[in-house]
C-alpha cells in the first residue's frame, strides 16, 4: 500500500520477565514486520520502555497499536511517528586505516560528529550518534575505506518539547479498571 | 477393617454451604488452589492427574468441587469449553505438567479462536528445577503463549491467590478467553497464610471495557436512516455480550434483516421473521446475495472471517460498514469500515435503540424475498423415502423431535454445516460448535462440558461425524464413570466427509485419503456398557431419537447416511460471496443423485 512509512511506537510494559517475549511474540505472530527493537529502563521504577521501529501503512499501525494493548503487560502504547520527535541510533563502525587514509576519516568523523574512540595500526573503531539516516550517511562514505566491522543498535525515541499534564504517563499505581 | 472406620472413598458429604471459612489459616499452595476456585464460583472441574500436580489433587477432596476424570487432556480442555459455551462462565481444566499441558493445547487454541473463557492450571516442576530439563518439564507458558489470552507461571505459593484471581477475571472480561496458570509442584507444597478480598482485581495495563463514541453511534443512526438496504451482520458477540433481546428489539424497531454467523446462530431466533439465515461458506444463496447487494451492513459482535466473507475485495462492494466490535484490535482487520464503534454490543444496542426511526424499505423486503424464493423452504418433510438416509434428514427430524429445544454440540465437517443449515436454533447458547479453529474431536467432550451447565430439563445432543468421533471417542469411558448422559448422533457417512467434498469439486474427484473406516459404533457403545443404535432409513429414525431421549444414560445412534452427500450451497474458498455452487435442483421432475434435497415451495 502507498502509505506504507517506518513508523516508530513507545510501549511502556511492567518490568516482569517475559514481557519483552510477549511483545515480539505479537509482532511475529500477526506477520508484523520488526525495522528495530529496543528495551531499557524508563523514568518510572517498575516500567520498561520498548521503542519499535516497523514498515506498517496506517491501517496496520492501529491494529499494531490495538494489539500491543491487548497485551496485559502493557501500560501505553504510543505511535510518535507524526509526532515532532528526538530519535537516535547509536553505530561502531571498525573501518580499515593506514597511515595515510587517517587524516581523512578523522576529517570526516568531525563531519559527521562521530569519534574515533579505538586506533590501531591498521584501524579505526568510530563511534557514531545520531538520527538512522545520518548513521546511513556515514556509512556511505565509510564504505569505499573498508568497513570490517559495524553495529548498530535499534532506535530509540522521545517527543520533543515538555509532555503535556494531561498527556503525561500516569504512575502505574494510579491506573484502576473497573 | 472395622466396619465404623471412615471409608476412605467415601466422604462426608462436602457442601459450599458447610465450608469453613479459612481466611487467615495457614495452607498449603495445593489447599488455596481450590479455595481460589470455591471463591470464583466453580462447582465442576475436568482434569487428569499426574506428578507435578499431585498435591492440588491430593487436596481436593476437602473441597465441594466436582472433579471429572477425563481420558485425555484434550477433552478436559473442550469440557472446560464447552461448560462456558453453555453457561457464559468460566470453565475450568486441570492437568500435570510436560504431556499432560501439552496434551491441553488444541483445547486451548479451540477456546483462543472462538473467544471462550477458560481457566486452565497445571502443575510445573519445582521451581528450582526450572530450565533444566527435569522429568516432564515443558515450557507449557512458552507453548501457550500465543493461544491464551494471557498465562501465567508461579513459582512460590504466595503468588497463588493474586495470580488465579487474575486469571479469572481475565478470562471472563472483556473479550473472553483462555488463561493458563502454571503452578510450580513447590508451591503447591509450601504454606502460607490464605488471604483474600473481594475487592476488584486492578491490573494496571489491562483495559477490558470501552466507552463507544457518541459522535460514532450518532453517525451510525444516520447512515440506518439513509440505507434503502441494509442487513444486519450477527456474530457470536450477540451471545456473549447477551444481546439477543436488545437485537429483537433493535431488529423490531428497524425492520432491518438479519445473517448470522456461524457462532452467531442461536444469538437471534431462527424463528424471527427478519433472521434470514446464516452467511458465509455454507450460508444460504439469498443470505450471501442480499449482503452482496446491501447499501449497509451493520456488524454486531462478528469479526469478518475469511469463511464469511468470501473474497475480500469483492466483499459487500456497494454497502457502508458500520462495525460494533469489543476488541479494538478487530477494527479494519479484515474489512474497511465507515463507523467503528467500539464497546459491549449490547449497550451500544441500547445507546442506540431510542435514535432509531421505523423506516419502510418494501423495495428491499420484496428483493430478498424475491432472492428467497422457492429455496426458502426445503422439501425434507415430505421427500420421497428412496430408501436411503440423508444427513439432512437427521438433522431436520431432530429438530423437530426435540421442538428445536435441545443443546446442540457439534463436531466439524459436513455435519457441522448440515446441523447449522437444518436445526433451527431460537436460544442462544443452544448451539456449541468449534467456528474459529475448526477442531475436530470437539464435539463429545464439548458436550460433556455442556451437560454441566445447560438447563438439566434440556437434552444434550452431539452431532459428530464418523471421522471426528474416533478423535476423543474415548470420552464415552468417561460418561461411564461420571454417570453422565449425553445422547450422540454419528453422521456416519464412511468418509471424511467435507475433505472428499472438497476433493470431489476442486481435486478431480480424487478421494485421497477420505474413505475411512470406524468400528461398530454399536458394538462400541455396547462394549462401554452403553446403548447403542443403527438407523439406517428414515424410518426408523423417529424411533430412535425418542428411545435416546428416555434412555437414562449416554446413548450412540450410529446414522448410516448416504455416503457421498455434499453440503450446500457452497462459496468455494477465496471466491467472491455471490459465486455460489447451488444445491442442484429437480431436473425433469427427477431428483439428481446424490443431492436429494432439492428446492421446493412446499413448507419444510
Ligand atoms: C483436528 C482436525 N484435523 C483435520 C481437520 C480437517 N477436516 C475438516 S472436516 C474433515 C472431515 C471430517 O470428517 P467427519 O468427522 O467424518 O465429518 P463429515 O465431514 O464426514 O461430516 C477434516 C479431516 C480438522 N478440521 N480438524
Ligand atoms: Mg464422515
Amino acid at each position: 500500500m502507498s502509505d506504507v512509512v517506518k513508523r516508530t511506537f513507545v510501549i511502556f510494559v511492567e518490568d516482569r520477565p517475559g514481557v519483552l517475549n510477549r511483545v515480539t511474540s505479537l509482532f511475529r505472530r500477526r506477520d508484523f514486520n520488526i525495522e528495530s527493537l529496543t528495551v531499557s529502563e524508563s523514568h518510572e521504577p517498575g516500567v520498561s520502555r520498548i521503542t519499535v521501529v516497523c514498515l506498517a501503512n496506517e491501517d496496520t499501525a492501529k491494529r499494531i497499536e490495538a494489539n500491543v494493548y491487548k497485551l496485559v503487560n502493557v501500560l501505553e502504547v504510543d505511535e510518535i511517528t507524526h509526532k515532532p520527535r528526538i530519535e537516535r541510533c547509536l553505530a561502531l563502525i571498525k573501518v580499515r586505516a593506514d597511515r595515510a587514509a587517517r587524516a581523512e576519516l578523522i576529517q570526516l568523523c568531525e563531519m559527521f560528529r562521530a569519534s574515533v574512540v579505538d586506533v590501531a595500526p591498521e584501524s579505526l573503531t568510530i563511534e557514531a550518534v545520531g538520527a538512522p539516516g545520518k548513521i546511513q550517511g556515514l556509512l556511505t562514505v565509510l564504505e569505499p575505506f573498508g568497513i570490517e566491522e559495524m553495529v548498530q543498535s535499534g532506535a530509540i525515541a522521545m517527543t520533543r518539547g515538555s509532555v503535556p499534564k494531561a498527556e503525561r504517563r500516569r504512575p502505574v499505581r494510579e491506573i484502576q479498571v473497573a | 477393617m472395622s466396619s465404623n472406620a471412615p471409608n476412605p472413598t467415601e466422604p462426608a458429604p462436602l457442601s459450599r454451604e458447610t465450608m469453613p471459612d479459612r481466611r487467615g489459616e495457614v495452607l498449603t499452595g495445593a489447599q488455596i488452589i481450590w479455595e481460589v476456585l470455591l471463591r470464583e464460583g466453580v462447582d465442576v472441574v475436568f482434569g487428569y492427574p499426574g506428578g507435578a500436580i499431585m498435591p492440588a489433587y491430593d487436596a481436593m477432596i476437602q473441597y465441594p468441587i466436582r472433579h471429572v476424570l477425563v481420558r485425555h487432556e484434550q477433552g478436559a480442555s473442550h469440557m472446560a469449553d464447552g461448560y462456558a459455551r453453555a453457561s457464559g462462565q468460566v470453565g475450568v481444566c486441570v492437568a500435570t505438567s510436560g504431556p499432560g499441558a501439552t496434551n491441553l493445547v488444541t483445547g486451548i487454541a479451540t477456546a483462543m479462536l472462538d473467544s471462550s473463557p477458560i481457566v486452565c492450571i497445571t502443575g510445573q516442576v519445582g521451581a528450582n528445577l526450572l530450565g533444566s530439563d527435569a522429568f516432564q518439564e515443558i515450557d507449557i507458558t512458552g507453548v501457550t503463549l500465543p493461544i491464551t489470552k494471557h498465562n501465567y507461571l508461579v513459582t512460590s505459593v504466595d503468588e497463588i491467590v493474586p495470580v488465579m484471581r487474575e486469571a479469572f477475571y481475565i478470562a471472563r472480561s472483556g473479550r473472553p478467553g483462555p488463561v493458563l496458570v502454571d503452578i510450580c509442584k513447590n508451591a503447591q507444597q509450601e504454606s502460607t497464610t490464605f488471604e483474600w478480598s473481594d475487592e476488584p482485581v486492578t491490573l494496571p495495563g489491562y483495559r477490558p471495557v470501552y466507552v463507544p463514541k457518541d459522535d460514532h453511534v450518532a453517525q451510525a443512526l444516520e447512515l440506518i436512516a439513509k440505507a434503502k438496504r441494509p442487513v444486519i451482520l450477527a456474530g457470536q458477540g450477540v451471545v456473549k455480550s447477551g444481546a439477543t433481546e436488545a437485537l429483537t428489539r433493535f431488529v423490531d424497531a428497524s425492520g432491518i434483516p438479519v445473517a448470522c454467523t456461524l457462532l452467531g446462530l442461536g444469538g437471534f431466533p431462527a424463528s424471527h421473521a427478519q433472521n434470514l439465515g446464516m452467511m458465509g461458506m455454507h450460508g444460504e444463496a439469498w443470505v450471501n446475495t442480499a449482503i452482496q447487494e446491501a447499501d449497509l451492513l451493520l456488524a454486531f459482535g462478528m469479526r469478518f472471517d475469511d469463511r464469511v466473507t468470501g473474497n475480500l475485495k469483492t466483499f459487500a462492494p456497494g454497502a457502508r460498514k458500520v462495525h460494533v466490535e469489543l476488541d479494538p484490535s478487530e477494527i479494519n482487520k479484515n474489512v474497511k469500515v465507515d463507523v467503528p464503534i467500539i464497546g459491549d454490543l449490547k449497550k451500544v444496542l441500547e445507546l442506540m435503540q431510542p435514535g432509531l426511526t421505523g423506516v419502510e424499505r418494501p423495495a428491499w423486503t420484496a428483493r430478498i424475498a424475491e432472492l428467497k424464493g422457492d429455496s426458502a423452504v426445503r422439501d425434507i418433510q415430505h421427500l420421497p423415502d428412496l430408501g436411503k438416509l440423508y444427513a439432512a434428514h437427521v438433522i431436520h427430524d431432530l429438530w423437530r423431535l426435540t421442538e428445536g429445544r435441545a443443546v446442540v454440540v457439534t463436531d466439524v465437517g459436513q455435519h457441522q454445516m448440515w446441523e447449522a443449515q437444518y436445526y433451527h436454533h431460537d436460544e442462544p447458547r443452544s448451539l456449541i460448535t468449534s467456528g474459529g479453529l475448526g477442531t475436530m474431536g470437539f464435539a463429545l467432550p464439548a458436550a460433556i462440558g455442556a451437560r454441566f451447565a445447560a438447563d438439566p430439563g434440556k437434552s444434550v445432543w452431539v452431532v459428530v461425524g464418523d471421522g471426528g468421533f474416533q478423535m476423543t471417542a474415548c470420552e464415552l469411558t468417561t460418561c461411564v464413570q461420571e454417570d453422565i448422559k449425553v445422547n450422540i448422533a454419528i453422521i456416519n457417512n464412511g468418509f471424511l466427509g467435507m475433505v472428499r467434498q472438497w476433493q470431489e469439486f476442486f481435486y478431480g474427484g480424487r478421494y485421497v485419503a477420505t474413505p475411512i473406516k470406524s468400528p461398530d459404533f454399536v458394538k462400541l457403545a455396547d462394549a462401554h456398557g452403553l446403548k447403542g443404535m443403527r438407523v439406517e432409513s428414515r424410518a426408523d429414525l423417529a424411533a430412535a431419537v425418542r428411545e435416546a431421549e428416555a434412555h437414562p444414560g449416554t446413548v450412540v445412534i450410529d446414522f448410516r447416511v448416504e455416503q457421498e452427500d455434499s453440503v450446500y450451497p457452497m462459496v468455494p474458498a477465496g471466491a467472491d460471496l455471490g459465486d455460489m455452487i447451488k444445491r442442484p435442483r429437480r431436473v425433469d421432475g427427477r431428483v439428481a443423485q446424490h443431492n436429494p434435497i432439492f428446492e421446493t415451495g412446499e413448507d419444510r
